[in-house]
């Protein structure tokens, strides 16, 4: 029997980059996944994601309904369209979960997250801060001679043009909560 | 009802009121309590195994061959990640399987104690769902809907991980209810896409029945409405590793098993077919071969409890989410209703090509000489036992594949193999499970030796509850799948898959008070099977086989279905590099 001549490297390839996929556009969609609030439900998600090498672009939770012990993770993921329905199914398929929505595909909705930007600076590059911080609508709560905090709320794109905007005018620190999106309408 | 009583009594009781009557399990010290309460009753039976791993298949072998849930009780940290394995293959398989761990007291959890392990952190991927039940009166209702969910939609392993202060102290205790779970999946199929797929049967010239562990999962009906189904069509059927049994091999519509180490008949059926009909079966990449070729002028309807089945490798135009055992009564009454039509003429054509692939006869082998060959072992092993009320389990390996190949299995819950996770070690313990379920039948593990010695511990078990379970083991004194792909695939260097000091298997049947037989020559096979199967008691079965028999037909990796290999003879350069890198 003849020896198989095997390309170098041939093994560092995952036999699943050899699956066709049924379509390669990537799509970005924002899913709101209602949970039971009990422990290990995040990690449940989370764990699906890592597990079946998915990716998360943001995720936000929180309790939302108090009486009924019930979760709401907000998830904004990309993949193909094969992929999107398969991180859907999976979610799905959680115990824990109660429902699984896919906010992109179900009609209009909306989106927002809100950031906290630290930008330290003195003279010229300090007013222009402020005064673009005016514009974008974001206030100020904290502030010291050579600093301020903004607080600014928004859909994720206006948050990342004001951090580019504010990069060169001595932005330090940045911390954003991830996106929570509501459907529009009743 | 509610009652107070103790964690550890509560334990107990749930499982009683389940409706179980086995468990497997190892006891130390975060299960004492419940141990205890073990010791003080008459209802349950504790199967003593040698190693968690073993207690786990055992309730497999349970769960598969009965179609209940099988239960397991091990100890906290070692004793729940050795059952870690066996949690993965249940899972794979959608087998129900509930696991009940011990953990340290509650106040101790995090602070590395002793025989601590993130238990639920561990078993979370590798479980349907588990708990960590930190409050005694909360563990009835967990305990009751640990089995719901375990056995509802498509079944699986659960685990309920309870601490030890939790099963010391006294709690109220609540009978289980008709479920007031949230997790309700659904079994009824959409009628509109039944509809769909009995109008596509209607027209079909090509179709085939492609079916899968799914139709098992779904209870002995399932499998009854299967074959009125296919015997009203005349469709042919063919089925996976997980299925065997759900169509009788004898039944004249069978192809006989399909995907890598399938029949050639069912393998081209398969790619040639304009209409296929998955049903429980989940397109498993050993079934698929390579995807882009993958039946490319079929329309593909697919029957699956979990909706994330659906599409995620193969695109189906009809797919239907629901209980097989619904879906295929009503799509019986759909077809009925609209005239019981067939094509007919077509469809005979259709039979006229399957007879000639099945003519090739892709099985063929010829005994000669004085070595046993494996799939003549399995040949007899088929003609002696078939008539008897028997279980067959198996390792995994070429065994496996010969096993599933040569013996004919002519109703559901009669096969127990490990399909998805493919676990080597599996076939033994599940094989103590089938018998304590069916202590009168005849319990066969078909076996390697390099797989069987991965849990011979359990031959301690099996001698203390005295289970006559037979342990067929094809000995060729290597791992004979990996020698196989080592010949094919990487210039026949047999890197470490050899076996150097195996044990005198007579003598290690004698050490632990069973019976040993060792074979090597086919004169004496047969006397030597039926002394086997006459024993009332465990056996080992040493049967020296040809040590470098390959396992076919094959279809080697990164291949489509028409392109099998029938015998080594052509097997010359046909797996390209790119192939070599699936598994």
């Amino acid at each position: 029997m003849s020896a198989l001549k095997i390309k170098k490297g041939a093994t560092s390839h995952s036999a699943y980059n050899l699956r066709p996929t049924f379509s390669d556009v990537i799509e970005r969609h924002t899913l709101a996944v209602l949970v039971e609030n009990e422990p290990g439900v995040l990690a449940r998600v989370i764990g699906l994601f890592s597990g079946r090498g998915y990716n998360i672009d943001s995720l936000t939770v929180a309790e939302v309904d108090h009486t009924g012990h019930l979760s709401r993770i907000t998830i904004v993921t990309s993949g193909t369209p094969q992929v999107i329905e398969q991180i859907k199914a999976q979610l799905g398929r959680i115990v824990s979960v109660h429902d699984v929505h896919d906010l992109t595909v179900e009609g209009a909705s909306v989106e927002r997250e809100l950031a906290m930007f630290k930008v330290t600076g003195t003279g010229d590059k300090r007013v222009e801060a402020l005064r673009l911080a005016d514009i974008f609508r974001a206030s100020v709560v904290d502030s010291t001679l050579e600093s301020f905090i903004f607080e600014i709320t928004g859909a994720p794109d206006k948050i990342d043009a004001f951090a580019d905007l504010m990069r060169p005018l001595g932005l330090t620190d940045v911390a954003r909560t991830g996106v929570a999106a509501l459907s529009r309408g009743e | 009802m509610t009652r107070q009583m103790s964690g550890a009594k509560m334990i107990v009781q749930a499982l009683i009121d389940q409706g179980v009557d086995t468990v497997f399990g190892y006891p130390g010290g975060a299960v004492l309590p419940i141990y205890d309460e073990i010791h003080q009753q008459n209802a349950i039976r504790h199967i003593l195994v040698r190693h968690e791993q073993g207690a786990v298949h055992a309730a497999e072998g349970y769960a598969r061959s009965t179609g209940k849930p099988g239960v397991v009780i091990v100890t906290s940290g070692p004793g729940a990640t050795n059952a870690v394995t066996g949690l993965t293959d249940a899972l794979m398989d959608s087998i129900p399987i509930i696991v009940l761990t011990g953990q340290v007291p509650t106040f101790m959890i995090g602070s590395d104690a002793f025989q601590e392990a993130d238990t639920v952190g561990i078993t979370r991927p590798c479980t349907k769902h588990n708990w960590l039940v930190k409050e005694t009166d909360a563990l009835s209702g967990v305990l009751h809907e640990a089995f719901h969910v375990a056995t509802q939609g498509r079944p699986g392993p659960v685990l309920v991980d309870i601490p030890k202060d939790v099963q010391f102290a006294t709690g109220t205790y609540n009978a289980p209810k008709p479920s007031v779970s949230h997790y309700q999946p659904k079994v009824k199929g959409d009628m509109e896409e039944i509809t769909e797929l009995v109008a596509a049967m209607e027209k079909a010239k090509k179709p085939v029945f492609y079916t899968g562990g799914g139709v098992i999962n779904s209870g002995p009906a399932a499998s009854q409405l299967l074959r009125e189904l296919v015997k009203a069509t005349g469709f042919p059927i063919t089925s996976t590793l997980m299925g065997l049994g759900c169509y009788p091999a004898s039944g004249e519509n069978w192809l006989g098993m399909l995907g890598m180490h399938g029949l050639y008949q069912a393998n081209m059926a398969m790619h040639d077919c304009d209409l296929l009909i998955n049903i429980g079966a989940r397109f498993d990449d050993r079934i698929t071969g390579r995807i882009d070729a993958f039946s490319p002028k079929s329309t593909k309807a697919h029957i699956d409890i979990d909706p994330s089945s659906i599409n995620k490798v193969i695109k189906t135009d009809i797919p239907i989410v629901g209980d097989v055992g619904h879906v295929l009564e009503d799509i019986l009454k759909v077809w009925k209703s609209r005239g019981r039509k067939t094509n007919a003429e077509a469809l005979s054509k259709w039979w006229a090509q399957i007879e000639e692939w099945k003519a090739i006869d892709c099985l063929k082998f010829k005994q000669t000489g004085k070595t046993i060959k494996p799939q003549h072992a399995l040949v007899r092993l088929e003609e002696l036992t078939r008539k008897h009320d028997r279980y067959i389990c198996t390792e995994v390996g070429q065994h496996q594949m010969w096993a599933a190949q040569y013996l004919g299995f002519e109703d559901p819950n009669r096969w127990m193999t490990s399909g998805g996770l493919g676990t080597m070690g599996y076939g033994f313990p599940a094989s103590i499970g089938v018998q304590m379920a069916h202590p009168d039948a005849l319990v066969i593990n078909v076996a390697g030796e390099a797989s069987w010695l991965m849990n011979m511990q359990e031959m301690g078990t099996a001698v203390q509850y005295r289970l006559p379970v037979k342990q067929f083991i094809l000995n060729n004194e290597r791992l004979g799948m990996v020698r196989q792909w080592q010949e094919l695939l990487h210039g026949e260097r047999y890197s470490q898959s050899w076996s150097e000091a195996l044990p005198d298997f007579v003598k290690l049947a004698e050490a632990f008070g069973a019976k040993g037989i060792l074979c090597s020559d086919p004169a004496d096979l047969d006397d030597a099977i039926m002394e086997m199967i006459t024993h009332d008691g465990p056996v080992i079965f040493d049967c020296l086989v040809e040590k470098h028999e390959n396992c076919f037909p094959m279809i080697p990796s990164g291949k489509a279905h028409n392109e099998m290999l029938l015998g080594e003879a052509q097997t010359q350069g046909v797996i390209d590099s790119k192939g070599s890198v699936l598994v």
